[in-house]
């Protein structure tokens, strides 16, 4: 089986969260199991939620393009901006943030990349023509028709 | 107001209506949170059973909510879904925060499944 299906939306907290919700029914409708839409979902919104607080930090929201192509076993998400590149134009470390300090110094954030490097099988980034190209890569067993 | 409040027990308990805590709802949260637990009893239990969905920014907004709070009293969280469950072990925020399964586990002084 093969599905592909794409959105657009303009990187604002709210249009995030309604473009994630489409990625997401899509998925449901594609029949994936529910605890691995669950991680999916993770991950987008993670990655979106990067473009809209950095990417287009510093300008007007620009758009967001999500192209999701579900192909054998595997799920392949493009997210596609026009924002500031990353930094150093490289995917972050993402490690895992301490939480051994005392409770007021407990991080309150930096656990995006974390989340996405722990639940995705791949990720690629690239920077061309002044866009951001960030592909998300799962493995995904669906469940027979 | 995305919280209600009751107590039971002696223990305040915050319900959050909302479907997600994301990065869209993270501030409003943390506000809501600051005013409803001003002032209580020492341990507030985070009711999170309608809650189907949360992200780093909600995540970071429960940590906030908890630092708020101050020193001698206790965030718990009571009756995570499966996606906030996997968010809460996969940032080890498990360890730091004591997780029951449903509120009445929470209220009835069962064992913390950490």
């Amino acid at each position: 089986m093969e599905e592909t299906f794409a959105f657009s939306f303009t990187a604002t907290e709210l249009e995030a969260r309604t473009g994630i919700s489409s990625v997401v029914d899509q998925l449901r409708d594609c029949g994936l199991p529910e605890a691995r839409i669950g991680e999916v979902q993770i991950a987008l919104a993670e990655a979106v939620n990067n473009v809209v607080e950095h990417a287009y930090a510093d300008n007007t929201p620009g758009d967001v393009n999500i192209r999701c192509q579900l192909e054998d076993e595997k799920l392949s998400i493009y997210i596609r901006d026009a924002g500031a590149p990353l930094p150093k134009g490289q995917l972050p470390a993402g490690r895992a943030q301490a939480l051994d300090g005392p409770t007021e110094e407990l991080p309150e954030g930096g656990f995006g990349w974390f989340l996405i490097r722990e639940l995705t099988s791949d990720i690629k980034y690239e920077r061309s023509d002044g866009q951001n190209n960030l592909l998300l890569s799962f493995e995904i067993q669906v469940r027979p028709a | 107001m995305t919280l209600t409040s009751t107590m039971i027990d002696g223990a305040q308990v915050v319900t959050v209506n909302a479907e997600r805590i994301d990065a869209a709802m993270a501030i409003q949260f943390k506000e809501d949170m600051r005013s409803q637990t001003d002032n209580g009893p020492e341990r507030v239990i985070l009711d999170l059973s309608e809650v189907k969905f949360i992200d780093s920014s909600g995540l970071g907004a429960i940590v906030a909510a908890m630092k708020q709070l101050g020193g001698g009293r206790k965030l718990d969280l009571a009756g995570l879904t499966p996606v906030v469950d996997k968010v809460f072990r996969l940032t080890r925020m498990d360890t730091v925060f004591s997780l029951y399964p449903t509120l009445d586990e929470a209220t009835g002084g069962m064992t913390a499944n950490t």
